[in-house]
């Protein structure tokens, strides 16, 4: 084990944490939140009040709004800014979920997407170019519990039982504004006592070494589960203007931690815990996820993962030779494709001038025997025209003679008169 | 009033009378001999635990008449299948004596799968009808049956603020044919004003589209002055509902409510909830009115099919050593 060692001076690197916080503060943060109850429990309602957002309002409205027949998984993204700091916020939402009158099995669309998202980024982890790596696991699930007063259900109980090992599960009473602080007590008493019994793991509050920080996470743990009330309608009570919901026997102020504890979510969601929900998703549940899906592979021998073929039981050096052979070959493949291609193409090329050129040959004895026979033709048409003429300069020649003779007759008649 | 009551009024041209004769007191010993003999009142209430049903009752009777002050305690386990649990009470008020009895349905609603959780209650409320009908059907009848029949259903609608249930709509729509049934928004506190106005219109709505008549039905109003009354109640209805056994503080004046961190909510008080309008309708006017829909309809309904169904009557259980055809 390293001894610890004094310094003997300031060396400097205490200002570690200003440079990984300046890091992340350029890169931004993203965090992935998960609602799940049943209709009607003022999820969106508390959404927008945690974030002081509309992610649900009149134009785009909430999941409640649209009756659903089966669980749906909806997603919707809002990037937050805050002092310089942005937040890439992921609401994944769960509309229909027990709402229908048989509903067995409606927690199964839900584990299937925490699964997928888990298996995402398995994937993009394993890869050789990992530059990218989107993080859309699911970091934090809100389980809101209707405020019956009594106890969970066995749809709460069923619900937690199947998710407490994938996902960081903080169960909360809704519409709390129901509850009157006694019953609102006994009723934490007895979900807890349920989850107890059940075994069910809900998210843990780590402990620290500072004595102030572990008094807030007893206070916290206290109170567990978390009883909200959510609302963005500001009304105002005693000339302050607070957020909350008006009643005629008065106003129920969200942030008073004396009507629900709500401020001790939102701090805890936001303020203090949100890096170690991403840690604890990160370490613990894909952790899990991962050696599960691991150990699944090597046990059965063959790989099952035929689609991706990028998991393997191998180191990753050999997994990245595997890679670089594979990429290698992939391009030797995709070169000859192409020669193939390139020299298809240069004999079509070929044939084709091969064709035109035939072609104009063609065109070319074509026309000269076009012109040959014109040339006939004329030479046809001019002998016939010589012949007509001479036989018309003969005819004129023997009309000449006669008339010559005639005229000569005539005037020897005359000259014979006289004697 | 069990069976006896048949209230045959004949409606001759009326004589104008020339002196007094009496016949007014007819009321008068009528309601002496309601008070000897009292009379019986079935509620049965349905609806998912954590709703309050038990809560109410006991406000609405103001007495712990309630399955859950009969021993039930808090942390009980619910039920793996709809049962059906009755307790009787006898109440005085006035020299009145009434048999109270509520049937209560744990396991309603609270399970996983949902499918035909409203077939008990729909076999329930069937055999209280055949009860009865083979009591009137002997040949040596008592002289007053016990009516064990369910007047009325106090079905406890969730305040999501949005929409019914598909599982409220299939049970309304099965059972708003053999039993009153009365809608109510339980837990009412949970919404502002201005939400309950909304869901309550969404609510009638939506009973309206998939022809779920609940009581009272416009089908049986007698006469206009019932059919205006009723109007007002039906577009009042669903009741949002608080109830409350506690009492606290208020005013200077003791009064049922619930006291929260921001104020205390009276449940009799008509701007905080509709508890005093549910109670007022329920027993102070229409008591009567709903034992009479069940007797002359409901039951009659049940009655026509039985008799039409057999071609005539044979009884259901084999241990009946009367037995008796028609």
């Amino acid at each position: 084990m390293a001894q610890q060692k004094n310094l003997d001076g300031y060396v400097g690197f205490a200002s570690l944490p200003n440079q990984v916080y300046r890091k992340s503060v350029k890169r931004g943060f993203e965090f992935t939140l998960m609602v799940v109850g049943e209709s009607g429990l003022g999820k969106s309602t508390l959404i927008n009040s945690l974030f002081l957002t509309d992610l649900y309002s009149a134009e785009y409205p909430g999941p409640s709004h649209r009756i659903k027949k089966t669980v749906q998984v909806e997603q919707s993204k809002v990037l937050i800014k805050e002092g310089g700091v942005q937040l890439l916020l992921t609401i994944v939402d769960t509309p229909g979920f027990g709402d229908a009158v048989d509903n067995s099995n409606c927690w199964q669309p839900i584990i299937d997407h925490i699964d997928s998202k888990f298996e995402d980024y398995l994937n993009s982890e394993s890869r050789v170019n990992r530059r990218q790596m989107p993080d859309s696991r699911i970091h934090c699930c809100l389980y809101f519990i209707a405020p019956s007063g009594h106890g969970l259900k066995p749809l709460d109980i069923e619900f937690m039982k199947r998710l407490h090992e994938k996902v960081n599960v903080i169960p909360l009473i809704a519409k709390a504004d129901t509850l009157t602080p006694e019953e609102c007590q006994q009723f934490k008493k007895q979900i807890m006592r349920e989850i107890q019994e059940h075994k069910i793991k809900i998210y843990e509050f780590p402990e620290t070494d500072d004595e102030e920080e572990n008094r807030l996470v007893k206070k916290i743990k206290d109170k567990l589960p978390l009883a909200v009330v959510g609302s963005n309608t500001i009304i105002e009570v005693n000339s302050k203007r607070v957020r909350g919901r008006q009643y005629p026997w008065g106003v129920a102020e969200v942030e008073n931690s004396d009507h629900c504890d709500f401020t001790i979510l939102r701090d805890m969601l936001i303020r203090t815990h949100m890096q170690d929900l991403k840690d604890v998703t990160n370490n613990v549940h894909y952790e899990n996820y991962r050696s599960r899906k691991l150990a699944a592979v090597t046990y059965n021998g063959v790989d099952n993962n035929k689609a991706k073929g990028q998991l393997s039981t191998k180191s990753p050096l050999a997994q990245m030779e595997e890679e670089r052979r594979e990429h290698v070959a992939k391009m030797k493949k995709m070169e000859m494709e192409m020669e193939q291609v390139f020299e298809m193409k240069v004999k079509e090329k070929v044939q084709k001038l091969k064709d035109s050129e035939a072609e104009l040959q063609r065109r070319h004895e074509q026309m000269k025997k076009n012109l040959e026979a014109q040339h006939k033709e004329l030479e046809e048409k001019r002998r016939v025209f010589e012949e007509e003429r001479a036989n018309w300069e003969t005819q004129q020649r023997l009309e000449q003679q006669k008339l010559e003779a005639s005229r000569t007759l005539e005037k020897n008649k005359k000259k014979g008169k006289i004697f | 009033i069990s069976h006896g009551h048949g209230g045959s009024h004949s409606s001759s041209g009326g004589s104008t009378l020339l002196g007094y004769i009496g016949i007014d007191t007819i009321i008068e010993q009528m309601r002496k001999k309601t008070m000897k003999t009292g009379f019986d009142f079935n509620i049965m209430v349905v609806g998912p635990s954590g709703l309050g049903k038990s809560t109410l009752v006991n406000t609405l009777f103001k007495s712990q008449v309630s399955r859950k002050s009969a021993g039930w305690a808090r942390d009980e386990k619910i039920p793996k299948t709809v049962e059906i649990k009755s307790v009787s009470h006898v109440i005085e008020e006035g020299g009145v004596k009434m048999k109270l009895t509520i049937v209560d349905t744990p396991g309603f609603g609270d399970q996983i799968n949902n499918d035909n959780c409203w077939e008990p209650i729909s076999k329930y409320i069937n055999e209280q009808f055949e009860k009865f009908l083979k009591e009137e059907v002997n040949i040596t009848r008592k002289k007053r049956i016990p009516d064990t029949r369910v007047h009325c259903c106090l079905y406890f609608i969730p305040p999501t603020g949005h929409c019914l249930r598909q599982l409220d709509v299939e049970f309304m729509r099965r059972l708003s044919h053999s039993v009153n049934i009365i809608p109510v928004i339980a837990k009412s506190d949970t919404m502002t004003i201005e939400e309950r106005q909304e869901f309550k219109q969404r609510v009638r709505k939506e009973l309206e589209n998939n022809g779920i008549e609940f009581y009272p039905q416009k089908e049986f109003d007698d006469d206009m002055e019932d059919k205006s009354d009723n109007d007002k109640i039906r577009e009042t209805m669903p009741f949002a509902v608080v109830g409350s056994d506690k009492e606290h503080q208020v005013n200077g004046k003791r009064v049922l409510g619930r006291k929260t961190a921001w104020g205390i909510i009276e449940v009799e008080n008509p701007n905080h909830c509709e508890f005093a309008q549910l109670r007022d309708f329920l027993i102070r006017s229409h008591l009567q009115d709903l034992k009479e829909v069940t007797h002359n309809i409901h039951y009659e309904t049940y009655r026509a099919k039985r008799l039409n169904d057999n071609g005539g009557l044979h009884p259901i259980s084999s241990n009946d050593t009367q037995e008796s055809n028609l």
